[in-house]
Parts: structure tokens; C-alpha cells; sequence
């Protein structure tokens, strides 16, 4: 990237003065705008239709199937309906705040993007302090939403701003600590350098490498879920107690901006969990160079779309918890056991070797355990099935 | 400095609100999300139903009571036949009784699946509402078939029923029984069972028996209070006299106790299941009656001066209805007592102290139903 800018300044004759930095800012922006348009856009819209025909088969319906082949062109529908649509900003609200509030949510999103990589070439920007940098950045959600909520003159969008403001700031603890720990384990914050730690190989992930990592996943996924207001945390929007939460006074393409940050963080939260704990771009060495960075990209993307299917699955199951309760889970829980998993860790790094075969018999052992966790869902699945007759479509295609 | 201090917000819930099941409207006062009083406001939905009682012919007001309570029509039919039929003294055909029967209590079922699928959804689980709903669609589709109506049937008719059942009826009713009994289960492993769910409900504004007498609750209310009280069984009308049902009461449970939210949900999930043992005992009773004909002549009649109130078990707790007559062919009036409206009356004194959250859940296991409430 910096290469191209300099061979342009170059090319073009300039010399060094503010002319450079102008061009450098131009070219950042060009690439910030096709990266927005190519990528976050089409990926949350993606989301947005997967997470909708999931849902429908969950619930013995259809689901969009009409715009394109599948329903596939549904978002695209939706956005352009959005974007038509009057951008109303009620009487009485604060203009101001009530505008800028979905680009900042929007903007806390889309900055996580700069440090997400997708292979071992792949990525915007490769910081070296690559995770503080996303914890930082989300924060900025946080901050949008009580905007948003503050600013829309409406009782119930400032109740769900003000949940949403506590469950944020709550869980950025346990979100942080359980990140920590990955830091502590790979000795970098740079998100590429965590990733080049792990092997491809299931028991050479992060999760796996010791039981106290092990927890920190648990621990940062149901955090991460809170951060992301979903289910069973969707209190902000809960829709039957607080009709739609911080967004309900909006409308057209703000309330898109809003939607389109929810979605696009679906992918941010699996990707983090993706490369923090689960071997991010990590491909076999067998793998012909030729097709390496494509095979990396598929298998990094393949299993943030993992757990983003893991993630509607729990929405579209689970009831939603009560503000006490939440808190009470977040203070009472998952803020005291992160720290034992960050003590743990550190405790472990200072007397267990990396390489030594203790350590990788762990590894193998809490592999064992998630593998038996897995057959023993899958048993009762079956069970369940077999119960209620239920006939199964698997078939995409409807 | 000075002490800090709150203010209490004044918020409108409804009349247009997710949770509000129709039209009802929440005046709440609250600090934060602790709900400090709530006044429901009824009344959005109110047309006039018991005047217009006293504008119809006894036959001609049967489509009327449809609308009393449009999510279990069926019931209504049969509270306002029963209580005509008792003040004008016309009896009824057994074959007439026992369609009756089967049909209201399909109508109990396809009301109690409303309820618990909005209950659930009320606390944040959508996917048992689609299910409940699609169960709702089959029991419509058997009632479709009986009476050709989907939602407001106008089937019972004074002194028996509208239309005889088509031929072949029974069985699909009996292999609708079959599937139905496992999707209750598999209801129960979705939700019932749900930790989350038992944590949102169990212990959340627990009505102790006493109370619940003297709010006037009625019906899996009252019962989900461990009042063990079921008009079907206790002032058995119409021939529940000879079925066999259990009534099932509140329980205590880990997590739950005997008055809670939890418990409301719990009895409509089991009442759906001894629903399903009275419809199978009365369709197996149905080749006894055949060739008996159920459909009374189309006629009008007039009532000597009388008065009387029936009550029978309706969905929503009970349905009283109070005709009295004055020798034309008119109720003088016509009064309806529903299970909603002393519901929504108790609202007001158990919200106090709670949760916005636990509002919601409270309302929801009230199961009411605005024009129920209102008529």
C-alpha cells in the first residue's frame, strides 16, 4: 500500500511538503471507500440473509427467497428501501447528537476491520498493538448508542441507551481480561503475530494450549456476545419490553447505518475469536504457495462463518436475561474467572515450557474433551429428533 | 453538597406496544427500570358487545359472542348457548354436546399455544412463538372443516351445534391428538425446560392463593396459585360430568414457586395436554350418537321473564354470562364476566417494586386479551 503511494509521489514529481501527506490521506481514504464497498457492506448484507434463513429454518418458515437467485440479492433490496426511505428526525430531539450517532456506531465497527487479517499477506494495517487498538476502537459503540438513545427525545430509546451503556462498559472487562490472556500466552498484541504462534492443527490452537485459555474463550464469546447486544443480551433492543431500544425514533438510512454495524460486528466478534483462539489463517505447510494466500482466506473466513452460524443458532434459541441478571453474570462471573484464567496463564507461561510434551498432552487431553463435548450434543440432537419425528430439510434450496 | 437526587418518569406503555397483546395502555411511573406503580388503562377495544346483546335475537347474537374473545371464539359460542339454553330450558343433543365439547376444547388448545408461544416471546425466545403458531394452524385447518370459519367460528348454536361433523372428521382429529402430544414435549425441551427461561419467570411476582381469591383470578390463574379449582370438574356443565381429566395446579420447583410467572406458564402447557384426553375420550364416544342429529331448527323464540347466570371454563379463566329475558325474543340484558378484566384489575397492585422487565412477563402470564378485557 505505501509502496504504491511512494511510487506514485514518485512518479508524479512531488516533492516532500504537505503535497505528500495530502496524497497519502487521498490514498488512505480511496482504500478505506473500496474496502467499504467491497467488503464490510456485501459481508454484513450477507450476514444479514444468512442470519435470516437460518432464523426462518429454525422456525419451520422459508425465509427471504424472492430478490435473486435464493433471495441471495435480499440485502441489496433492503438497503436501496433504506435509502429511499424519509430520514426523519423527530421534533424535539437533538439534531445534532441524533445525526452523528449511527456513524459513530458505524465507525467503531468499520475501524476493527483495519487490524483483521485474512491471511498471512492480507491485512490493512498489521499494529503492534493490534488487539488494544480493537478494544479501544469498539468503545466508540458504546458511545454512539447513548448518543443515539440521549438524543432521540424518546423515554424508551433513553432506557435502551442507558442499558446499553452499562452492558458495554460491563462486559469490556471480561472481554479485555479474556483478550489479555491470549496476550500474556503469545507474548504480542499484534494480531498477526498471535496467529503466527498457533499451528493449523486443532490442538495447536490458542484454545486449546492450556485449560486456562480454554476458559478465556468461553469467557470472551459471552462477553463478546453482550458487547454485540445480541441474545440472550439483546436488552438494549429488546423489542417486547422496549419496542426497538436506542433506534427506535430512526428511520431510512440511519437506521440502516445501525443495522449494517450490528451485522458487520457479527463477523468482527467471530474474526477476533477466529484469530485469538482458533488458529486464525493457519493452513497446512503442504499447501502449493500458488494457492496459499486463497486457501488461508478460505479457511480464516470459513471459520469466522462458524461462529457467526454459533451466534445466530444461541439468538434465535435462547430467551432473553433480565438487567439484574446480566449484570449479576458479568460481576459475579465473568470478571472474577477471568482473572483466574489471566493468574493461571501467567502462572503456567513462567513453569511449563512451550515445546515441552507435557504441554502438548494437555493440548491433546482439552482437545479430547471439546471433541467428546461435540458427540454428546450431537447424540442429544438426535435424540431430540427422533422424539418429535421431525422431518429435516437440508437442502438449501427452497 | 447536596444529596443526590432521583426523578421518577412518567411512561407510556401501549397503546401501541410490543407487549401489550392488543390494544391496552400502560400509565407507569418508574425510577429507571423499577417499575413504582402502574395504572392499566382499558378500554381501546370496548364495541358495545353487551348492548348490542340486548339489539339481537337470542340466535342472532351467536356471531357477536365470536368477537368477546376472538383468540378462543369457540368457548365464547358455547358459554352463550349453555346459559340461553339453561334460562329458556332447551336441551341439547348428546351428539350436539359432545361436538361442542371437542370443539372447545380445540379451541382451548389453540388458545393456550397463543398464549405460552407469546409468553415466550415476550421474554426474548422467538422461535417457540412460530411453533406454537404452526400447531394453531392445524387445529384451524380441523375447525376450517367443521364450521368453515379459521377465527371466529360460529358453530355452537342454542340447543346444539351449527353443522354436523363431515364424514371422516374424527380421525383427523385423532391423528391431529397424535402429533400434538409430541410436540408438547418437544415444546417442554425447547422452553418449559430453558434455564434462562426459569430464571426470567420463577419467583417473579408470586400470587399466594389468598391473594388470587380475592383479585378475583380465574381459571390456570388461579390455579397456577395451587388453588385446585376447575368449573369443568368442581360445577361440571354440558357432559364433562362422565370425561376424565386431571386439573393441574402450581408446583414447587427448584427455581420456581407455587403463584409465580412460571407456574402460569406451566399449567397452560399441561392443560393442553388433559385437553387433548378429553377430546379423544369424547371422539371415541362420537359412533354412539351416530345417526342422531345435532342441528336445532333455525327458529326464532321468545323467553318468558327469567334470569340467569352460567359460568363455564373458558381459556382465560371464567366466562360468567348473565341473561335475563322479558318475554320477547331479545335478552333484556346480556352481561359477560371475563377472565382477562379481573386480571388487569390485579395489574396495578402486584407491579408495584418490580422490573420493567418482569411487567412484561407479569402481563404476558395474565394471558389477556384486549377484547376480552374490554367487549
Amino acid at each position: 500500500m505505501q509502496q504504491y503511494l511512494d511510487s506514485l509521489i514518485a512518479q508524479w514529481g512531488i516533492q516532500a511538503g504537505w503535497q505528500v501527506t495530502l496524497v497519502y490521506a487521498a490514498g488512505m481514504l480511496t482504500f478505506a471507500v473500496i474496502v467499504l464497498l467491497l467488503w464490510v457492506a456485501p459481508l454484513a448484507g450477507f450476514t444479514s440473509f444468512v442470519e435470516r434463513r437460518i432464523a426462518a429454518r429454525m422456525q419451520s418458515r422459508v425465509g427471504p427467497n424472492r430478490v435473486g437467485p435464493n433471495g441471495i440479492l435480499q440485502w441489496i433490496a433492503d438497503g436501496l428501501k433504506c435509502l429511499l426511505k424519509e430520514d426523519l428526525i423527530p421534533k424535539d430531539a437533538d439534531a445534532m447528537l441524533f445525526k452523528v450517532a449511527p456513524y459513530l456506531v458505524f465507525l467503531g465497527m468499520f475501524g476493527t476491520f483495519v487490524v483483521l487479517p485474512f491471511s498471512e499477506k492480507l491485512i490493512i494495517s498489521d499494529l503492534n498493538v493490534g488487539i488494544f487498538y480493537i478494544l479501544a476502537v469498539t468503545s466508540f459503540v458504546a458511545v454512539g448508542i447513548i448518543m443515539a438513545g440521549w438524543s432521540s427525545n424518546n423515554k424508551w430509546a433513553l432506557l435502551g441507551g442507558m442499558r446499553s451503556a452499562n452492558q458495554i462498559i460491563s462486559y469490556e472487562i471480561p472481554t479485555g481480561m479474556a483478550l489479555l490472556t491470549v496476550v500474556l500466552a503469545s507474548g504480542t498484541m499484534s494480531t498477526q503475530g498471535i496467529i503466527q504462534q498457533q499451528g493449523w492443527l486443532p490442538w495447536e490452537w490458542n484454545i486449546f494450549r492450556t485449560p486456562f485459555l480454554f476458559m478465556a474463550f468461553f469467557i470472551y464469546f459471552i462477553a463478546a456476545l453482550a458487547e454485540a447486544n445480541r441474545t440472550p443480551f439483546d436488552l438494549p433492543e429488546g423489542e417486547s419490553e422496549l419496542v426497538a431500544g436506542y433506534n427506535t425514533e430512526y428511520s431510512g438510512m440511519r437506521f440502516a447505518l445501525f443495522f449494517l454495524a450490528e451485522w458487520a460486528n457479527l463477523y468482527v466478534i467471530a474474526a477476533i475469536a477466529t484469530m485469538t483462539f482458533m488458529g486464525g489463517w493457519n493452513v497446512p505447510a503442504a499447501v502449493p504457495e500458488s494457492v496459499r494466500t486463497l486457501v488461508q482466506v478460505l479457511f480464516f473466513i470459513g471459520k469466522s462463518f462458524f461462529w457467526i452460524f454459533v451466534m445466530i443458532w444461541i439468538r434465535w434459541t435462547l430467551p432473553r436475561v433480565r438487567v439484574d441478571q446480566m449484570m449479576e453474570l458479568c460481576w459475579k462471573y465473568l470478571v472474577p474467572m477471568s482473572f483466574v484464567g489471566l493468574l493461571g496463564t501467567a502462572t503456567w507461561e513462567a513453569f511449563v515450557p512451550r515445546d515441552n510434551p507435557l504441554a502438548r498432552a494437555v493440548s491433546i487431553a482439552l482437545f479430547a474433551v471439546a471433541l467428546l463435548l461435540a458427540v454428546r450434543f450431537v447424540m442429544r440432537v438426535r435424540y431430540n429428533l427422533r422424539e418429535t419425528q421431525a422431518r429435516i430439510h437440508l437442502n438449501p434450496i427452497v | 453538597m447536596a444529596t443526590l437526587r432521583t426523578q421518577e418518569m412518567e411512561l407510556n406503555m401501549g397503546p401501541h406496544h410490543p407487549s401489550t397483546h392488543g390494544v391496552i395502555r400502560f400509565i407507569l411511573r418508574t425510577d429507571g427500570e423499577v417499575v413504582s406503580e402502574c395504572k392499566p388503562d382499558v378500554g381501546y377495544l370496548h364495541r358495545s358487545i353487551e348492548k348490542i346483546g340486548e339489539l339481537c335475537t337470542y340466535n342472532g347474537f351467536m356471531p357477536y359472542t365470536d368477537r368477546v374473545d376472538y383468540v378462543a371464539a369457540m368457548n365464547a359460542n358455547f358459554a352463550y348457548a349453555l346459559a340461553v339454553e339453561k334460562l329458556a330450558g332447551i336441551e341439547c343433543p348428546r351428539r350436539g354436546d359432545l361436538l361442542r365439547i371437542i370443539t372447545a376444547e380445540l379451541g382451548r388448545i389453540s388458545s393456550h399455544l397463543i398464549a405460552v408461544g407469546t409468553m415466550a416471546m415476550d421474554v426474548g425466545a422467538i422461535t417457540p412463538f412460530p411453533y406454537a403458531l404452526r400447531e394453531r394452524e392445524r387445529v384451524n385447518d380441523l375447525l376450517e372443516e367443521i364450521c368453515g370459519a379459521r377465527l371466529t367460528f360460529n358453530y355452537h348454536r342454542i340447543g346444539g351445534v351449527g353443522w354436523d361433523m363431515p364424514e371422516g372428521w374424527d380421525k383427523k382429529v385423532l391423528k391431529f391428538c397424535d402429533n400434538f402430544a409430541r410436540i408438547t414435549d418437544e415444546f417442554d425441551r425447547l422452553i418449559t425446560k430453558n434455564h434462562i427461561f426459569i430464571e426470567r419467570l420463577g419467583e417473579v411476582v408470586v400470587i399466594p392463593a389468598e391473594d388470587a381469591i380475592d383479585f378475583g383470578l380465574s381459571g390456570p390463574n388461579l390455579r397456577a396459585s395451587g388453588v385446585d379449582f376447575d368449573l369443568r370438574r368442581d360445577e361440571p356443565y354440558s357432559l364433562y360430568k362422565e370425561l376424565e381429566f386431571e386439573v393441574p395446579v402450581g408446583m414447587d420447583g427448584p427455581g420456581y414457586a407455587v403463584g409465580d410467572c412460571y407456574n402460569r406458564f406451566v399449567v397452560r402447557v399441561h392443560e393442553m395436554r388433559e385437553s387433548l384426553r378429553i377430546v379423544r375420550q369424547c371422539v371415541a364416544k362420537l359412533p354412539e350418537t351416530a345417526g342422531e342429529n345435532p342441528i336445532p331448527k333455525p327458529k326464532n323464540f321468545k323467553v318468558k321473564e327469567n334470569e340467569c347466570y352460567v359460568r363455564s371454563e373458558a381459556p382465560r379463566g371464567e366466562m360468567g354470562i348473565y341473561v335475563v329475558s322479558d318475554g320477547s325474543d331479545k335478552a333484556w340484558r346480556y352481561r359477560a364476566r371475563t377472565g382477562s378484566f379481573t386480571a388487569m384489575g390485579a395489574v396495578e397492585h402486584l407491579s408495584a417494586g418490580i422490573m420493567l422487565a418482569d411487567l412484561v412477563a407479569l402481563v404476558a402470564s395474565f394471558d389477556v386479551v384486549a377484547p376480552e378485557i374490554d367487549r
